[in-house]
């Protein structure tokens, strides 16, 4: 059976800057895949290639074993509402309340009657730990965890196959943070979806990961070295021999700050 | 001597031209795609009315404020700066005809479309900038909308639609502070003011000039749709879409202005080839 989404050689860059170079990563039904690296290594990059948000400019992206490029316009709109993607800093819309928002993927594709709507609202809003009075706020109005949850409980309204999530734990504190990584796992085992993690916090990638895929930035490699430079089990990413593997687990610079000022 | 130690030619003037035609086309080439696909959406599917309700009302009803003090003032200055000339040449009478016909095929249009590119054209962009650095856009298409239809759109027709009935509603504030400011500060008679008016304003007059304040509500829709859309990262990003928004705005009124204004005077010599006189 296919992947459920592939990367294939896939290479993105913007404008002179170059930001992924011939990347290949299959996504397997029901894993939870987490991608770790330096800020700035193409992670975020890499998720939205994932979900056709930005396309590559060499290389294929394929969803169930089918390219996207072979896909109308039409079908491959339809065909990401099989993905809830939880954005870095939530992306709620800043016009609408909370309601609105967790309901806006329902509204705009589905004619259903408004009190099943709400019940979705309030069931999904449930599930990520807010009561329904959160439903008439604005987003500027909640703080930063809330704001997650609320672009969670709306990744989830359309009950998606995978959800991808964009340094979901990023700007929290530590209890937030686990809030979140717990609600990362409730979701994949209640609702058996796929789950796509970019992080690097390695308390999510210890506590959620099945796979781990560690990139690494562009400008500090050798052109003929590969930009994944680890693939591997979360206890494997721990026991790893490779110095820029090892201390990025540790959180340790070492000689990267050489590196980084070289760059 | 290795390839690495060869230095890049010197960037001469002719680089500095090239590189910015270069821009300059693919800008036009992409702002071209941009609308092509506004226009497929458009004739796609209509936006939602709880969509283009409010971008209608933000648009149309919270602009009338900045309309009024516009077409009200054009009115007053054209009565000041024509008075002096045709009292010279006694001919203050004629006032009216002067005024009106510059404020219907000209001033007012552009002007409210300049004022309007201000105030709708870069708000619009900075909303979209706003929405683009925040992934905002980013959410859209991943919950199934398409950004195109869902935000340029109603704001493309919010602004074709209502652009023109604004600049009409400038034009009549125009002439009604011409009007007075002629017959009650400079003491020309109010009979001789609309009797001159009405010989000399035709309908042609006014129709030109909603046809081309049709032409400014469109570009400046799409020119700050795009520069929203295509907004730098953070907050200087979004302040220089911003101001792009309104100085490309600015510019293809100008260059739209000059270009209706040469085919919209051809086509009535075609269709009417009468000379034109005062009387």
């Amino acid at each position: 059976m296919s992947p459920l989404i592939e990367l294939r050689r896939a290479s993105k860059g913007f404008g002179q800057h170059d930001i992924l170079r011939e990347i290949s990563i299959p996504v397997e039904r029901g894993e939870t895949l987490v991608l770790i690296g330096e800020s700035g290594c193409g992670k975020s990059v890499t998720m939205k290639l994932m979900m056709d948000l930005l396309q590559p400019d060499r290389g294929d992206v394929l969803w169930d074993g089918r390219s996207v490029r072979d896909r109308s316009e039409k079908e491959i709109t339809q065909e990401r509402l099989r993905f809830g993607y939880v954005f870095q800093m939530a992306a709620l819309f800043d016009s609408m309340t909370v309601y609105e928002n967790v309901v806006f993927g329902i509204r705009q594709n589905r004619k259903w009657p408004e009190e099943r709507v709400r019940q979705v609202a309030v069931d999904r809003l449930r599930d990520v730990g807010l009561n329904a009075n959160v439903c008439e706020k604005k987003p500027a109005q909640l703080s930063g965890g809330m704001r997650k949850r609320v672009g969670l409980a709306r990744a989830l309204a359309m009950d998606p196959e995978v959800v991808l999530y964009d340094e979901p734990t990023t700007g929290l504190d530590p209890i937030m943070s686990d809030v979140i990584n717990e609600l990362i796992l409730q979701t994949s085992r209640t609702r058996n979806v796929t789950s796509i993690v970019v992080t690097h916090d390695m308390h999510t990638v210890r506590k959620v990961a099945d796979r781990v895929v560690m990139l690494y930035p562009l400008p500090r490699l050798e052109p003929d070295e590969p930009q994944i430079i680890f693939q591997g089990t979360a206890e494997e990413t721990f026991d790893c021999d490779d110095p820029r593997v090892y201390q990025f687990v540790r959180g340790e610079a070492g000689e990267r700050l050489t590196e980084i000022a070289a760059a | 001597m290795s390839a690495a130690t060869i230095r890049p030619p010197r960037e001469t003037i002719v680089h500095v031209i090239g590189r910015m035609t270069i821009q300059f086309v693919s800008l036009l080439g992409d702002l071209a795609l941009f609308a092509l696909s506004m226009l497929r959406w458009m004739l796609t599917r209509l936006p939602r009315g709880r969509v283009l309700w409010p971008i209608m009302y933000e648009v149309g009803i919270k602009s009338l404020p900045v309309i009024l003090v516009t077409g009200g003032f054009i009115g007053m200055v054209l009565a000041v700066q024509a008075y002096d000339q045709f009292a010279m040449m006694h001919m203050e009478s004629q006032l009216g005809a002067v005024i009106n016909v510059t404020l219907v095929k000209e001033l007012g249009p552009v002007l409210a479309a300049v004022m309007l590119a201000g105030r709708v054209g870069s708000a619009m962009a900075a909303e979209l900038g706003t929405m683009r650095v925040t992934e905002q856009i980013d959410a859209l298409a991943a919950l199934g909308a398409n950004p195109i239809h869902h935000l340029v759109v109603p704001r493309f027709l919010a602004c074709f639609l209502l652009i023109p009935m604004l600049t009409l509603f400038a034009d009549g504030v125009g002439i009604l502070s011409g009007w007075l400011f002629s017959t009650k500060v400079l003491g020309i008679n109010s009979f001789h003011y609309w009797y001159h008016s009405r010989n000399f304003v035709m309908p042609w007059d006014v129709m030109s000039g909603v046809v081309k304040s049709v032409f400014f509500g469109a570009a400046i829709a799409l020119v700050a749709c795009h520069r929203g859309f295509h907004s730098g990262a953070g907050a200087e990003g979004v302040g220089k879409a911003a101001t792009g928004a309104f100085v490309y705005s600015f510019v293809a009124i100008l260059f739209l202005d000059f270009l209706l204004g040469t085919i919209l005077l051809r086509l009535y010599y075609v269709l009417w080839p009468a000379p034109i006189t005062l009387m």
